[in-house]
């Protein structure tokens, strides 16, 4: 039986490594002396783990800077995504109107808009109104390309928060509004938190309009334009350069740990509620 | 969606904490009143109302309260429209418009562009690299798909079949390889492929072929191209692996258990239980995934910017390719409809053979 099962579990090791390993590599590269990364032959273990490299990245022309235009840009546009989602949901979950499925339409539309076809016209309207080269111009194009899949969630988890509940306290002299923050708000809490997730990593880890929108003003780059000139920045130090990979992933990764318990509750409670 | 990245989580959020369709409250909107039994029973059972019957009282108006009331969902939904509108459909009408006009530098800072009716669509149609582009294009889109759906089943399955701790371990590899950012892969990638100290080529010259001593991958256009591939169907293959597994756990084990009784073979049980199953799932799956390849464009221009020699240019990054770079926006344009275009034609014959098999398989 254990033989049996041999094959199998040397596929499953295979996937598992071939999955693993770059990111692994990068950041064994990030923590492995200049000398170690040079060796003729590679050490798959950082045998002389140093911060070298990490102090490298981080004090590179402009690393915290552009850290800092990567997270106002896209937390910017996925608050702005929230509220503007919240109240398209809540419209679309809890009212009816004419034209409702039409807008419902709309919203999958630009779901599934071809967004890498906007970047000339979306570079030829920026320069026009003067926002070219401007952070506010990438955190509106975030907001948008965020905000389908926003209120597609957001929707999803307002319709699993049973109506009564609002009702209940409306009943109870509450206005729509005290009924909607009291009662409503915090059982959305959750799918609040994850959507908003999910749109941050989205907008944190955008590159074609960063790199099309951005242009002569440097200081303006978010992160990901910034590391994809990284010969540029780093020459040919591949620890730095992996130093700076890492830090651009380890946000990105906090948020997945975050969600995996956050997705789960939300998808339990939408479950069960059924 | 979602540009870049064609797989951000974001992409896939929906997939994973969506709520059944049919939980959907039909005829919510207003404080409970009575319905018409008297019970306030308006909402008691919705899936039992069929949808479209819910009542309307529009007609029962009670003055300006009423219009007030009327006119919330449309305040409501107000930002989202014009923010689509200006930020989505405007550009959209504006890179058409700009694709029957002259439209280069002069025109971008001066402004006053002239329609010239199809002549860019000729320009393009007419030159021998737009079809090739094209040809490069659809070889891209079907290589990755092939790879990535071929992949994500065998992976899919085999995870189905794994023990309870290996099986968490490869799901963690996968979900890890998922939340990697497409800058940190296209950046570890080069690092993987370095021609003097990459560990590929090492592992390779180790191997005995000793032919990728040094081997500089990125300035042979074949040897980029597979890097390409290799990099998205890396990328592609967890959210597909990850869907098609979540998918195969809804089949009933009675199914395998009488396929098996009926003396059916691994690949006959696929072919006549799996396959049939979840045909919506690979439908959709295939679909999603040949939007992605086909639009990929921030892999493709971090690394290479369509070289070495084109070998990487594919229609989105020859579209920007000619407008930023020739600063011939009007070609850009045209490039970029038909890019949609041709985009739209494929997934319509995708979708149409689909929606064939579905009825014959009835």
């Amino acid at each position: 039986m254990k033989l049996r099962r041999l094959p199998l579990n040397l596929a499953a090791l295979g996937v598992l490594v071939v999955s693993v390993f770059p990111v692994y590599w990068m950041a064994v590269t990030a923590f492995k002396p200049t000398r170690d990364i040079h060796a003729d032959t590679p050490q798959f273990l950082p045998l002389h783990p140093t911060l070298d490299h990490f102090r490298t990245a981080v004090g590179a022309d402009g690393f915290l800077l552009f850290w800092r235009n990567s997270l106002l840009v896209s937390v910017t546009a996925v608050l702005l995504a929230l509220v503007v989602a919240l109240l398209a949901a809540f419209a679309v979950a809890r009212m009816r109107w004419r034209g409702r499925k039409a807008f419902i339409l709309m919203v999958f539309i630009a779901q599934m808009a071809p967004w890498e076809a906007l970047l000339i016209p979306m570079f030829i309207i920026a320069r026009d109104t003067g926002m070219l080269d401007k952070l506010s111009m990438l955190t509106l194009v975030y907001f948008i390309v965020t905000l389908p899949f926003t209120i597609v969630t957001l929707r999803g988890f307002l319709a699993a928060i049973p109506a009564e509940l609002e009702e209940a306290a409306q009943m109870d002299g509450a206005s729509r509004a005290v009924a909607f923050r009291r009662v409503v708000l915090p059982l959305l809490a959750p799918g609040l938190m994850s959507t908003s997730l999910f749109g941050f990593i989205t907008a944190w880890n955008e590159f074609a309009f960063a790199n099309a929108l951005i242009i002569k003003n440097q200081d303006d780059r978010t992160l990901p334009v910034w590391l994809s000139s990284f010969g540029n920045v780093f020459g040919t130090d591949w620890g730095a350069t992996m130093a700076a990979a890492s830090l651009f992933m380890v946000p990105v990764l906090l948020i997945f740990l975050v969600l995996q318990r956050r997705v789960t509750t939300g998808f339990i409670a939408g479950a069960v509620k059924g | 969606m979602a540009s870049e990245a064609q797989q951000t989580p974001g992409d896939l959020a929906p997939a994973g904490i969506s709520v059944p369709p049919g939980r959907r409250r039909l005829g919510a909107g207003e404080p409970s009143r009575p319905g018409p039994d008297g019970t306030g029973g308006r909402r008691r059972s919705p899936a039992a109302r069929p949808s479209g019957v819910h009542p309307r009282r529009r007609d029962s108006g009670r003055g300006a309260a009423r219009t007030i009331a009327a006119a919330w969902p449309y305040l409501l939904v107000l930002p989202t429209v014009a923010g689509t509108a200006y930020l989505l459909f405007y550009p959209l009408l504006r890179s058409v418009v700009i694709s029957f006009q002259h439209f280069r530098t002069g025109e971008l800072i001066r402004g006053g562009a002239a329609f010239v009716g199809l002549e860019n669509y000729q320009d393009v149609l007419g030159s021998a690299e737009f079809w090739t582009v094209v040809r490069r294009t659809l070889v891209w889109t079907a290589v990755n798909v092939v790879l990535i759906m071929v992949i994500s089943t065998f992976t899919a399955l085999m995870i189905a079949r794994l023990g309870r701790r290996m099986r968490l371990a490869v799901m963690s590899g996968l979900v890890l390889t998922w939340a990697t950012p497409v800058l940190a892969a296209t950046t570890v990638f080069q690092w993987l492929f370095q021609s003097r100290l990459g560990v590929v080529n090492w592992a390779l010259v180790s191997l005995g072929f000793d032919s990728f001593d040094g081997f500089s991958w990125f300035a042979n256009g074949q040897a980029t191209f597979a890097i390409m591939v290799l990099l998205v169907v890396w990328q592609s293959v967890p959210f597909a692996a990850l869907t098609l597994y979540a998918g195969l756990t809804t089949i009933p084990a009675e199914l395998y258990e009488s396929a098996r009784i009926d003396g059916a073979g691994a690949w006959q049980i696929f072919r006549d239980v799996t396959f049939p199953m979840l045909r919506p799932l690979f439908g959709l799956i295939t679909s999603l995934e040949v939007i992605w390849v086909f639009k990929c464009f921030a892999q493709i221009w971090a690394i290479t910017q369509g070289g070495p020699d084109d070998a990487t240019t594919t229609l989105p990054v020859y579209a920007f390719q000619v407008a930023q770079s020739l600063h011939k926006y009007d070609l850009g344009s045209a490039i970029s409809t038909l890019t949609v275009l041709i985009l739209l034609v494929v997934l319509v014959a995708h979708l149409r053979r689909m929606y064939k098999h579905e009825g014959e398989g009835l």
